[in-house]
């Protein structure tokens, strides 16, 4: 639960909810990025996603790279991946 | 250097592995603590254990959020789990974490409404979809996971969700620190910081480890290059007489750390006089309750939970594993009586925790690393 994995910031779906939709490895989803409001993400930027929240924005191409590291983990990223697809809040 | 070629630029690996023999002092020996469970699983992955020199070391410490839970917490959440009408909700890795009455896993076979979900805004919208239910959430972690329930709770009182709580069992990182650091047991000459504990909390909250323990932390990335880049840090600091808060996840970690996320905890959370920690007994303001302005949303005050101490089982070392006293592979039940498919510690059930990831991965690279030693 504590592995961060890169997503794409998708668009803004309410931003008086501060909810986005980011996409993960292709699989998309809503997440919050209430603790980025002070600089908020817009679409086409990475963020760190942490259980359902956007925690950090990062450039492209270190979100290439981390994504990459955490593909490596094997089981630890397919099981997040797994929790992430399969929750639609 | 088999395990080297994993790694995503193995040339930079080996330049960082050089660095590190040159700057480790030859006569010392080494030891640093990694305060991550994301560092230990890293470590035990890529075998960096065995790319080090033998005289430089890397303990484990207390950074698994799932290994720290004591035995009667996981007993109350299985307590909340039974209660009738309730949907009990908490992530997935809290699920084979054994209570003294077996897991929640084994609570959800009997019968009890026990689900895992991947965020705790997944909880909240369950309660919203189930009005006449009472949907409770196990929250857990670190400041890297705080934040995310404050969100939920300023949302669930936004929406008036009646129907769902809170049992909050969040933890921050500088008092455990302390604790080992004011520990007998354990000699450390620096310590490798959490990295994404640090994108909340950023680097000033470390500043008392130089300053009044005079021992070096650089708070680190979770690539198998970003552990070798901070070891070198750390030595290359020892080296130079130096004895500061280094960063070296600076792509992601700033110094004042996410100012809107602290905010957030302090308006949503209260730090708690004390709390137990697995291994680790009492430690005092190491806790965060839910503030009075939020105790409609608290768990602990819904329900008239039993809140029984329990001692950890005997034969469980996973306090010796959590302080860096001991190595997994030394505690008498690893491997045996205790593997991920039959935990008896936590430490055995999250893929952070030491005890699991060297179950996982450590193993065939220890046994490799002998055999390229004998061969
Ligand atoms: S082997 Fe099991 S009981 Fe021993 S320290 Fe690890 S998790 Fe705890």
């Amino acid at each position: 639960m504590c592995l961060g994995i890169p997503g794409r910031i998708v668009e803004i779906t309410d931003a008086a909810g501060c909810l986005a939709k980011v996409d993960v490895s292709g699989v998309q989803r809503t997440i919050s990025v209430r603790l980025l409001a002070d600089d908020m993400p817009g679409p086409d930027e990475w963020v760190l996603v942490h259980v359902g929240f956007a925690m950090a924005k990062i450039d492209e191409t270190e979100a290439m790279l981390t994504l990459a590291a955490v593909q490596q983990l094997g089981e630890a990223y397919t099981d997040e991946l797994e929790a992430f697809r399969g929750s639609t809040a | 250097m088999r395990f080297v070629d994993e790694f995503r630029d193995p040339a930079a690996a080996r330049t960082l592995l050089g660095a590190i023999e040159r700057l480790a002092a030859p006569d010392r020996h080494h030891k640093f603590m990694e305060v991550c469970g994301g560092h230990t699983h890293t470590i035990y992955r890529h075998g960096i254990e065995h790319l080090l020199p033998a005289n430089v070391e890397l303990v484990h410490g207390p950074g698994c959020p799932v290994c720290v839970i004591p035995m009667g917490r996981v007993d109350d959440a299985m307590w909340l789990a039974e209660q009738p009408d309730v949907i009990f909700t908490c992530f997935g890795d809290m699920m084979r974490v054994p209570g003294s009455n077996g897991s929640l896993l084994e609570a959800k076979a009997r019968g009890a409404d026990v689900r895992f979900v991947y965020s705790p805004l997944d909880a909240l919208a369950l309660a919203t979809r189930n009005p006449d239910r009472q949907v409770v959430f196990f929250a857990l972690g670190f400041e890297t996971t705080a934040p995310s329930t404050a969100v939920t709770l300023v949302r669930a009182r936004e929406l008036g969700v009646a129907n769902f709580s809170v049992f909050c069992n969040h933890v921050t990182i500088v008092p455990p620190l302390k604790a080992i650091l004011d520990s007998p047991d354990l000699r450390l000459d620096g310590f490798l910081g959490p990295g994404h504990v640090s994108t909340v909390v950023g680097n000033r909250p470390y500043r008392f480890v130089p300053e009044v323990y005079g021992k070096p932390i650089v708070v680190a990335g979770f690539e198998p290059l970003d552990i070798l880049a901070s070891v070198a840090m750390l030595l290359t600091q020892l080296r130079e007489g130096r004895c500061e808060v280094e960063n070296q996840y600076s792509r992601i970690v700033r110094d004042e750390g996410n100012p809107a996320a602290l905010a957030l905890m302090g308006q949503v959370f209260a730090l708690r006089p004390h709390f137990e920690w697995r291994g680790l007994g009492f430690i005092s303001q190491s806790a965060l309750r839910l503030h009075d302005d939020f105790a409609e949303f608290d768990a602990e005050q819904r329900f008239a939970m039993p809140g029984v101490r329990v001692a950890d089982p005997k034969a469980c070392q996973c306090g010796e594993v959590l302080k860096g006293v001991l190595k997994p592979w030394e505690c008498k039940v690893f491997g045996t009586a205790c593997t991920p498919e039959t935990p008896i510690g936590t430490c055995m059930v999250s893929p952070e925790g030491a005890c699991a990831a060297y179950y996982n991965f450590g193993r065939m690279h220890r046994d490799a690393a002998h055999l390229v030693a004998r061969g």
